[in-house]
């Protein structure tokens, strides 16, 4: 891979708490545009990973670029307007503004120019929420909830989407709605780093997987390739 | 970087401007600024004039009075209401600006109205000063700190002989200020100006990205964060405005009464009214301190001459407490579905 | 002797004293903050409200005032335990305690400041009880009982508390209910009952801590707002939730302001105590001995 495809670059990322080491000597590449699933068992560190790159841990071992800006000890608004957004695995909206508010947050933080009162409807639109804009969030269902936390992420026009489960909970249809709204936002050249535990979603997604066990990463490559590996089926598919 | 351009060059046009705008313009109004000005301007020359007909020089007091707790309860209101930190040192910022006010009169000759603006500063750098060494934690460390605040800058005071000490200091008054028709009114006019600026100052932080950002720090400040709101800086900027609103609100004080001691400028009142009174008529909108403050502070004034000052701030305490258990949006909030 | 260094040397004694003092009341908080979560900044003003009623009842029937101080606190406990209830039905339950239950307790604290100004007068008040004016020597160093006894009685009730939270099914659960309330639910107990005892439990001790304060100095109205500052400070250097910390750092603390009081008056006690919290919370906001997160 040349340089000039690298979006972000993570290499030797750890973490430890304590005596407790998360996340140990994690290298992972991304080019631009790029799908990746990111998978392991609860406590492998999928979730000390995204941290790290969002910035909510301040302190962690190793060095992390995106489009070839180092993010190390940026905090995570910094991190934010350089094109790195994040969704939560709880949906994490701001309960007492509206809707359309709500994703006008990061429009009015962005630096971009015209009116983020129509920029946010926009992107409101792009997730199918337009007719609620003027609820507020705890009048949304689980799934519109999930679709917020995407138009927000959406708002700061990212380079780098990390969707931390953002399925979970969801039905077998509502999953869809999240993959189809994730599959229009990677064709528009966002990368997608995909945290999930329901299979069905990361292998129709992902073009490449990584999975994660014990605070390592142990398998990185085509994810058919990778879901064979006996060490793989033996850490993570073999407990399901 | 070329990337960031390529990719919205090639998103899908599945763009829709002109219905966004008109849903836009519906759930928005703008904000009508001058609208605000002219009537709150307008609304204070009534005040000035019905004051000047009713000829009492009581009506100054009280009105003083009131008005001095519209700039205090609308500076905390700014970083409570909007921001959810809360400052229970208003007493403490407020008696900052009175004694900078002291201190430069005598330091300098220098009166009032550079008064205001030295208190400004110095409440607004205590303000930043305490925010910076506490905001990086949790907000209850800020509310904590700023408790210990009022204790402390009044053991400064009474230990600084430079402005009377533990014995207070005089500032002579001048018997009038043309062209107004008495000292009174030259203080209530004082106050009704910073009243209005503190006012006008709180709606504009509503209406603009900062109040958007402090609210959402309020909701969530992780997702703030996470959305590109520089949390940081615009705690900061609130606490620094804050702390200076506060100060503004005391520098008339020694210019009011003639002498302040410490026990005077370090009131508790202060401290209990400015939490007291935003929250009572509605904390997170610029009307509710309004509403709290000529509410809590006519009921104060008016009842000062039945009952014990004491037992005027006990019923502000307990209207604290009972309205934040059942009423915890305020007076506003019976009459709105939404904060 | 050197006259200064037996002047440092009884500072850190009567410091050391105080500090045991300072370590009943921070206590508390550490139970209510610390373990509780619960940001009870009316701590010390319930604790002013204890060194009144130990004055009140000791005066008034003739008993020891530090007899009276245990004989109050189930009285407190009760008192704690009603605080409790309100706090959690107005704001706990509805997830308000940042803004409205800080409100809240702050109007509870301004209550009793001022309720205790209407009762009793701004005066100051004091004990003597007999043993007040007595003092042990040991060589240079003086130990007033005053001081000593009241000390001894703060350390007893850290100690039974300390033996309590790691002794009893019940103490366990309270230092577990801030960390996982799940589990303890999943243990079938309920968190909200484990919480309403230990918040009683804090109040009785800040009621402890003010009868054993009013022995050792004069107490008035607003001495709570003073006890503030300290009493955060050395709940927070001292790891929040962690009582040997807290009793460690109330001695430091104790030593500190009382060698400061020494030579550069009383007067700049409480500034002493603002600058600890300011320096602690910038730079160690772990606490001493917590580790970096």
């Amino acid at each position: 891979m040349s340089d000039a495809d690298v979006l972000l670059r993570a290499e030797g990322v750890g973490k430890r708490f304590g005596g407790f080491v998360a996340l140990q000597g994690v290298d992972i590449t991304l080019r631009a545009g790029e799908r990746l699933g990111l998978i392991g068992p609860n406590g492998s560190g999928k979730s000390t990973f995204v941290n790290c790159i969002s910035g909510d841990f301040a302190q962690h071992d190793g060095r992390v670029t995106l489009g070839g800006a180092a993010l190390n000890g940026l905090k995570p608004h910094r991190r934010a307007r350089l094109g790195l957004a994040r969704t939560f695995q709880l949906p994490q909206p701001f309960n007492s503004l509206s809707v359309l508010e709500n994703v006008r947050v990061p429009l009015l933080f962005s630096g971009q120019s015209g009116s983020a009162t129509a920029r946010a409807m926009h992107c409101l639109e792009q997730v199918e929420l337009a007719a609620k804009a003027e609820k507020l969030p705890r009048e949304l269902t689980q799934v519109e909830q999930r679709r917020l936390e995407l138009a927000r992420a959406i708002a700061l026009d990212p380079q780098l989407l990390i969707a931390d489960e953002a399925m979970a909970g969801l039905s077998h249809a509502e999953i869809d709605q999240i993959l189809l709204l994730l599959r229009r936002l990677n064709a528009a050249g966002t990368a997608v780093i995909m945290i999930e535990h329901i299979m069905r979603a990361v292998t129709e997604f992902a073009e490449r997987l990584v999975v994660f066990v014990a605070g390592r990463k142990i398998a990185d490559g085509e994810p058919r390739a990778v879901l064979s590996m006996p060490e793989v089926e033996g850490a993570y598919l073999g407990k399901q | 970087m070329s990337a960031t351009e390529d990719h919205v060059a090639g998103r899908p046009a599945i763009d829709r401007p002109a219905a966004a705008l008109a849903t836009a313009s519906r759930v928005a109004p703008p904000p009508r600024h001058l609208l605000f000005w002219l009537a709150a301007a307008g609304l204070g020359a009534a005040l000035v004039v019905g004051l000047r007909m009713i000829g009492n020089e009581y009506g100054y007091f009280a009105g003083y009075f009131i008005l001095q707790y519209i700039v205090l309860a609308s500076a905390w209101n700014i970083l409570g209401g909007y921001a959810g930190y809360v400052n229970f040192g208003a007493a403490g910022f407020m008696a900052a600006g009175a004694y900078t006010a002291i201190a430069l009169r005598k330091a300098t000759g220098l009166d009032l109205l550079p008064g205001i603006v030295a208190a400004a500063a110095v409440a607004g750098l205590l303000g930043l000063g305490t925010g910076y060494l506490t905001l990086r934690l949790r907000g209850v460390f800020f509310s904590i700190a700023t408790l210990c605040l009022a204790v402390v800058l009044q053991t400064l005071v009474v230990n600084w002989d430079y402005v009377g000490g533990s014995r207070g200091a005089y500032i002579v008054r001048p018997r009038e200020v043309p062209p107004f028709v008495s000292y009174g009114e030259y203080m209530f006019v004082v106050m009704l100006v910073l009243a209005i600026l503190a006012v006008g100052i709180s709606r504009t932080v509503e209406l603009t990205r900062l109040g958007r950002g402090l609210q959402a720090i309020r909701d969530n400040e992780r997702a703030a964060e996470a959305m590109g709101v520089p949390t940081l800086r615009l705690k900061l900027i609130a606490t620094t405005l804050c702390g200076a609103l506060m100060g503004v609100a005391g520098a008339p004080l020694p210019y009011y009464s003639g002498y302040l001691n410490p026990e005077a400028a370090f009131s508790l009142a202060y401290a209990v009214n400015a939490i007291a009174m935003p929250l009572i008529g509605g904390a997170g909108s610029w009307l509710g301190p309004v509403i709290g403050a000529v509410l809590l502070g006519g009921l104060q004034q008016a009842a000062t001459v039945t009952i014990s000052s004491a037992l005027n701030l006990w019923i502000v305490g307990w209207m604290l407490v009972i309205f934040v258990a059942v009423a915890p949006r305020g007076i506003l909030g019976w009459f709105r579905k939404r904060t | 002797m050197d006259p200064d260094l037996v002047l440092l040397l009884n500072g850190i004694v009567s410091g050391l004293l105080l500090g045991g003092l300072y370590a009943a009341a921070a206590s508390g908080l550490a139970v209510s903050f610390g373990m509780l979560d619960i940001v009870n900044i009316a701590h010390p003003a319930l604790m002013v409200m204890g060194a009144f009623t130990v004055v009140l009842i000791g005066t008034t029937l003739g008993l020891d005032p530090l007899l009276v101080a245990v004989l109050q606190a189930p009285l407190f406990y009760l008192l704690g335990i009603a605080i409790y209830g309100v706090y959690h039905h107005f704001f706990e339950r509805r997830g308000e305690e940042a803004l409205q239950g800080l409100a809240f307790f702050f109007g509870v604290m301004f209550i009793i400041e001022v309720g205790l100004v209407m009762g009793f007068g701004p005066e100051q008040r004091f004990l003597d009880p007999p043993y007040a004016f007595t003092t042990l020597r040991l060589g240079e160093i003086d130990l007033p009982l005053r001081m000593l006894a009241p000390a001894l009685l703060a350390l007893a009730a850290l100690g039974l508390l300390y033996l309590y939270l790691r002794r009893s099914f019940t103490g366990l659960a309270i230092a577990a209910v801030a960390q996982d309330a799940e589990a303890l639910r999943l243990m079938a107990v309920d968190p909200v009952r484990i919480k309403r005892l230990a918040f009683g439990i804090s109040v009785a001790l800040a009621s402890i801590a003010g009868g054993a304060l009013v022995v050792v100095q004069p107490v008035e109205p607003s001495s709570g707002q003073i006890f503030i500052g300290r009493v955060f400070a050395i709940c927070i250097m001292g790891g929040m939730a962690s009582l040997p910390g807290c009793l460690i750092a109330a001695l430091l603390f104790g030593v500190v302001e009382n060698v400061t009081a020494t030579f550069y008056g009383p007067s700049w006690s409480p500034a002493v105590a603002f600058g600890w919290l300011l320096l602690v919370l910038a730079f160690r906001p772990q606490g001493l001995f917590g580790k970096a997160a």
